[in-house]
């Protein structure tokens, strides 16, 4: 982390453990987890599936408490709901029973914002995900993609500092994805806020990204590696990816991956045959 | 194709009015089963005498007291069992410890064949159209409550967290996030539920009343007017398809955010 900005999120040795199903024994998911992410800064952790990824994040919004060890959040310890940032669920997180507009609002709605002044605000940030004129359909009525795109305004709206990613765009088609890649980039880059991005992409994570974290193998996840990523911006993700420092960078984080994949690869194989 | 439907379906109505016309006629047949030529009449009543005196009462206008009373007492009991049937399934899907200690009565009451309770609804409503009313709730509760339970269960745990991130504190979740997300059950059971406070308004009517649909087909049961017990009887069946269709048209304009499978759009 560039030593003069200020740590937005800090885990000092962050442990959580679940209680196994059936109540014998229990499961670490992750293990003295360390970490620091500065202000502004675009922060991708990647690592094999299903090796706790989603219990950081979950630990950074509150919404989990660490079994040991904290999280502090612009130097104050977080105690209950991190109000300071915004998530983004991988599965599907708006409400079917309201209107694309009445979701993004939503927010705005809870903090008690004046209804004309959310209705005006959350146009203008559907027409900036471009979905003007989409205000009046209903999640159901609206594709994937355009799903993802109101999730994002009903993010961005409330303006967090921290943005909370967990794998995002997974469900996308490839070009959706990288055209929602694209836009995210430009998004940020008009107002850097500090993102946790989740991913098992590779690839995605180092068209993002300053800097890429890779954990290893659950249980007992942890940080085993940090690369930082010093391709030059404004990037296109899809260009990025032909450029000879990509694909440097790429072989050289995959390498310290690989025998971590292959770990939880094996773990997932003996699991659904056991 | 859809018209043919329809005309097939009008077809079979009329075809089974004429044979039973035709057999229930006294001396336009033989007698084959009675050896009296007006029992099958008297038994089983004829079309012909029944519609008139359907005819009799909408012309008249007698009926129309009867039908709004029993659908007041129908709209009654369906609206006051939703709103309890709601407010219980959701504090007891939100309340383990009290869904814990409720749980053998609810399914106790929800064993109890109700319309046994009708005699003592009587005795403490009276025989006016409050104790018809209380019959019907009770049916209509356990059929609202199990379905908000259930819901309340099954609320997306990720619609939930992520209220919660945008901000919402318990009391909004509950507001913008249970309640709707329970009302949608509450109208998924919407056709069996109105039906049910039906059977409740009838059947009171027809064990204690002074007026009401139930009540014509008790007083003419009593009489032996087998044809004015079948006109009640044809009046009721016309009255649930109406109130079966007022309640389709309600769903389709409430639930206009449910994928249905045949409107989904996809963009």
């Amino acid at each position: 982390m560039p030593a003069d900005r200020m740590a937005a999120v800090e885990f000092d040795q962050v442990t959580c453990t679940f209680a196994a199903r059936g109540g014998s024994g229990a499961y670490t998911a992750v293990k003295d987890v360390a970490l620091t992410i500065a202000e502004g800064e675009f922060v991708s952790v990647v690592g094999p599936t299903g090796c706790g990824k989603s219990t950081l994040l979950n630990v950074t919004a509150g919404l989990l408490r660490p079994s040991s060890g904290a999280v502090k959040v612009f130097g104050e310890p977080l105690a209950g709901i991190n109000r300071r940032a915004g998530y983004m669920f991988q599965a599907e997180g708006l409400m079917p029973w309201r209107t694309a507009l009445a979701n993004v609002t939503a927010g705005l709605e809870f903090r008690g914002v004046e209804r004309a002044e959310a209705r005006r605000r959350g146009e203008e940030w559907l027409e900036r995900v471009g979905l003007a004129g989409f205000g009046d359909r209903y999640p159901h009525q609206l594709s994937g993609g355009m799903r993802k795109r109101v999730a994002l305004a009903q993010m961005l709206i409330l303006d967090p500092q921290i943005l909370l990613m967990d794998e995002p765009f997974s469900a996308l088609d490839i070009q959706t994805r990288q055209l929602m890649e694209n836009e995210l980039l430009e998004l940020w880059s008009a107002n850097r806020k500090s993102v946790i991005f989740i991913t098992h992409d590779l690839e995605e994570a180092i068209s993002l990204s300053d800097r890429v974290v890779v954990l290893s193998a659950g249980p007992a996840t942890h940080p085993i590696g940090e690369f930082a990523i010093d391709l030059p911006r404004p990037r296109d993700v899809a260009e990025i990816r032909l450029t000879p420092r990509f694909i440097e960078l790429h072989d050289k984080i995959w390498h310290s991956m690989k025998e971590e994949v292959l770990k939880g690869y094996a773990q997932t194989r003996n699991r659904v045959a056991g | 194709m859809k018209r043919y439907l329809r005309l097939f379906q009008a077809g079979l109505l009329l075809a089974i009015f004429a044979v039973w016309q035709v057999l229930a006629q006294p001396d336009l047949l033989p007698p084959f089963v009675w050896e009296n030529p007006n029992r099958a009449s008297f038994f089983f009543g004829e079309p012909v005498k029944f519609f008139q005196v359907i005819w009799e009462w909408f012309s008249g206008g007698t009926i129309y007291q009867h039908l709004w009373v029993t659908l007041q007492e129908t709209v009654l009991a369906f609206v006051i069992g939703s709103v309890l049937g709601l407010a219980v399934g959701l504090w007891l899907g939100l309340s383990p410890m009290a869904s814990a200690i409720m749980d053998p009565y609810i399914t106790a009451m929800n064993a109890m064949p109700r319309v046994v309770l009708a005699p003592i609804f009587m005795v403490w409503f009276g025989l006016g159209i409050w104790s018809k009313v209380a019959l019907g709730v009770t049916l209509v509760f356990f059929i609202v409550f199990f379905n908000v339970y259930q819901g309340v269960k099954e609320v997306s745990p990720v619609v939930l967290n992520n209220s919660v991130m945008l901000g919402a504190n318990r009391r909004q979740l509950l507001r913008y996030v249970y309640l709707p997300s329970a009302t949608s059950w509450v109208f998924s059971s919407l056709h069996v539920s109105v039906g049910m406070a039906f059977v409740g308004a009838v059947v009171g009517e027809y064990l204690g009343s002074a007026k009401g649909v139930g009540y014509l087909i008790q007083q003419a049961e009593g009489a032996f007017d087998i044809n004015t017990v079948f006109a009640g009887i044809f009046v009721l069946t016309a009255f649930a398809l109406v109130l079966d269709f007022a309640v389709g048209v309600a769903e389709k304009r409430l639930l206009v955010w449910r994928p249905t499978q045949s409107e989904t759009e996809q963009l």
